[in-house]
């Protein structure tokens, strides 16, 4: 699916539009990763804990190291590293401690794929995922922005 | 997607609803990336979840309800290490309490489980399924659902093998159907390189650093690496089997390579040569002074980052038989010329059950084991996970292992000098 800026109402709001992986709608905070967000390193200490939110534990990322993960909008290019990746989505979401959206600037990878599919069709989750919202989009949204999600993948960033 | 009637017997519930809902989560992942079928795997499986950790709760209800409706997979498959092994790498009481009664204490249960459904053998525990020892060796062009991204990586660009990067979870499940989405590294097109690596270094680069340097540039793209057979020749001996392992490993954790192509040594890029580099194809060139910069960002998380270290891990992904045989040589021998009998060090060699049997029939291992190193067949990063070890300043010639803990990464020659010769430069 082709991006493209749909709207630009004002210097505070931008538009963009993605492929629905798994939809919904909701707003809330963006919190911005500008490399790839390696799953296992972010996600494994938090979970391995049994804690109640996410802290990111990966030292390899600073736009999320030690930043609060659960609950918030994700904005992303892909996920990277282990193979363990999508059961630890599944899991994450299965805790009720994952973000609440993920939003790729690229094309899913397979890894953040399987896990929003396994925890849309096993766990029951409400996480959702939109894809192939380019390089604009990732180089406009900053952590904090607030963003509207609408069932059709459109994103609304207020800064 | 397009299925066949049996397939669609099995989405519509022909065979149950277990096995309806596996297919419909294969197929729907499969749709995401415009797979138009699925392809019946043709090797034995791989699979990354080798650790009972309590907390994945989804992977145990699911295996109960994959045995509770009698189904197992359609190929054996090999799985990741186990997380513990109390006998070589010794743990106190906190410790043990911590990993067998909180952390890993779905573990018995989990193996259990795993048997149920298909498990190869009682000692298929290695991140190396693809050694010789262990013999999970898929052959060029061979199908596979695998999962462990240094698996995945080393099956696709040394053996030809066509497989993509698989989550923990859809191998099993891709597994049971037989069969896995048409898509990406399955495709010739998706084997065909988006970046084009020079290499220009004055002498063959530490594996894991230039993994690691082409991982964090590529991400999950495929690189077509030129001028490394200059270093490491043509023919894939063991040696150089080793090197692509780490190569790749460390590729495929700082990034998330899952082919890689090396001019004129791995099977395709021989085969096709550069008919496999993408017109528009990026370049990336790594020099000396690239790889130095790419080593010097790691952080070091240690506490005190002048601790002595307390532990050393060597094996991440697990050592070769020739990397096992090397490492207890050079250890020795650099213990020798600095007059010791003893390494200054605690340090622990993982490589698979079946790599250490052989090598515990020789000599040279009953003369490493004297130095005081340890031969486990655990997963290092199932040990360093313990949160009590988080605190431990732990090195590692493993830039994956560096990734995924806080563990320090040494160069091999740094490692040998700290374990074994005049200590930390």
């Amino acid at each position: 699916m082709e991006n493209k800026e749909i709207k630009n109402n004002s210097m505070e709001t931008k538009k963009f539009k993605g492929r629905v992986i798994a939809g919904g709608s909701l707003e809330g905070e963006a919190l911005v990763s500008r490399q790839g967000v390696n799953t296992l390193a972010t996600f494994q200490k938090s979970a391995l804990k049994n804690a109640k939110k996410v802290i990111s534990s990966d030292q390899n990322n600073p736009d999320l190291y030690k930043k609060e993960i659960t609950g918030k909008i994700l904005c992303l290019p892909k996920t990277i590293g282990s193979t363990t990746g999508g059961l630890v989505i599944q899991t994450i979401c299965s805790m009720g401690i994952n973000p609440s959206a993920m939003l790729f600037s690229e094309e899913i990878d397979s890894l953040a794929c399987s896990g929003i599919i396994l925890a849309k069709n096993w766990e029951n989750s409400s996480i959702i995922a939109i894809d192939k919202l380019g390089d604009e989009f990732l180089n406009y949204v900053q952590t904090g922005d607030k963003i509207k999600i609408e069932e059709d993948g459109t994103i609304t960033i207020t800064k | 997607m397009e299925l066949t009637q049996e397939e669609l017997d099995i989405l519509n519930g022909k065979e149950g609803e277990t096995k309806a809902k596996i297919m419909k989560t294969v197929v729907e992942f499969g749709d995401v990336f415009g797979a138009k079928r699925l392809v019946p795997i043709t090797h034995e499986g791989h699979l990354v979840t080798s650790f009972g950790i309590g907390l994945i709760k989804p992977l145990f209800r699911i295996m109960d309800e994959i045995i509770a409706a009698g189904i197992k997979t359609v190929y054996p498959f090999t799985i990741d290490p186990r997380p513990i092994d109390y006998e070589n790498v010794k743990c106190n009481v906190l410790n043990k309490l911590i990993f067998s009664k909180i952390m890993y204490s779905q573990q018995k249960r989990y193996e259990e489980q795993l048997k149920e459904i298909g498990l190869r053998g009682e000692n298929d525990f290695s991140c190396t399924c693809y050694m010789d020892e262990v013999g999970n060796i898929p052959k060029y062009g061979d199908i596979l659902s695998w999962a462990e991204s240094s698996a995945v990586v080393y099956a696709n660009s040394v053996l030809g093998a066509r497989c993509n990067r698989n989550s923990g979870m859809l191998d099993i499940f891709s597994l049971i159907i037989g069969k896995v989405p048409e898509f990406g590294l399955l495709t010739d097109e998706g084997r065909k390189a988006d970046y084009i690596i020079e290499l220009k270094t004055s002498k063959l680069p530490e594996a894991q650093i230039l993994g690691s340097a082409i991982g964090l540039k590529v991400m999950e793209d495929v690189p077509y690496i030129v001028g490394l057979d200059k270093f490491l020749g043509t023919n894939l001996d063991d040696k150089t089997k080793s090197y692509l392992k780490d190569m790749g490993a460390a590729s495929a954790s700082n990034g998330a390579v899952g082919l890689y192509h090396v001019e004129n040594l791995t099977p395709e890029a021989k085969n096709f040569g550069k008919k496999l580099i993408k017109k528009d194809a990026k370049i990336y060139v790594i020099d000396d002074e690239e790889l130095e910069r790419v080593y010097k960002s790691y952080p070091v998380l240690w506490k005190n980052v002048n601790a002595k270290p307390k532990l050393c891990f060597i094996g991440c992904p697990h050592l070769s038989y020739s990397q096992l045989y090397d490492w207890s040589k050079n250890i020795i021998c650099e213990l020798t010329k600095n007059n010791r009998k003893k390494i200054l060090v605690k340090t622990i060699f993982t490589t698979s059950p079946q790599v250490k049997e052989k090598f515990s029939k020789t000599e040279l291992y009953k003369e490493i084991l004297k130095t005081g190193v340890k031969i486990s067949s655990i997963c290092p990063l199932m040990y360093t996970n313990n949160p009590l070890a988080g605190s431990k300043p732990i090195i590692t010639n493993s830039n994956k292992l560096r990734t995924y803990s806080q563990s320090r990464y040494y160069k091999d020659d740094d490692i040998l000098n700290i374990i074994a010769g005049k200590g930390v430069k």
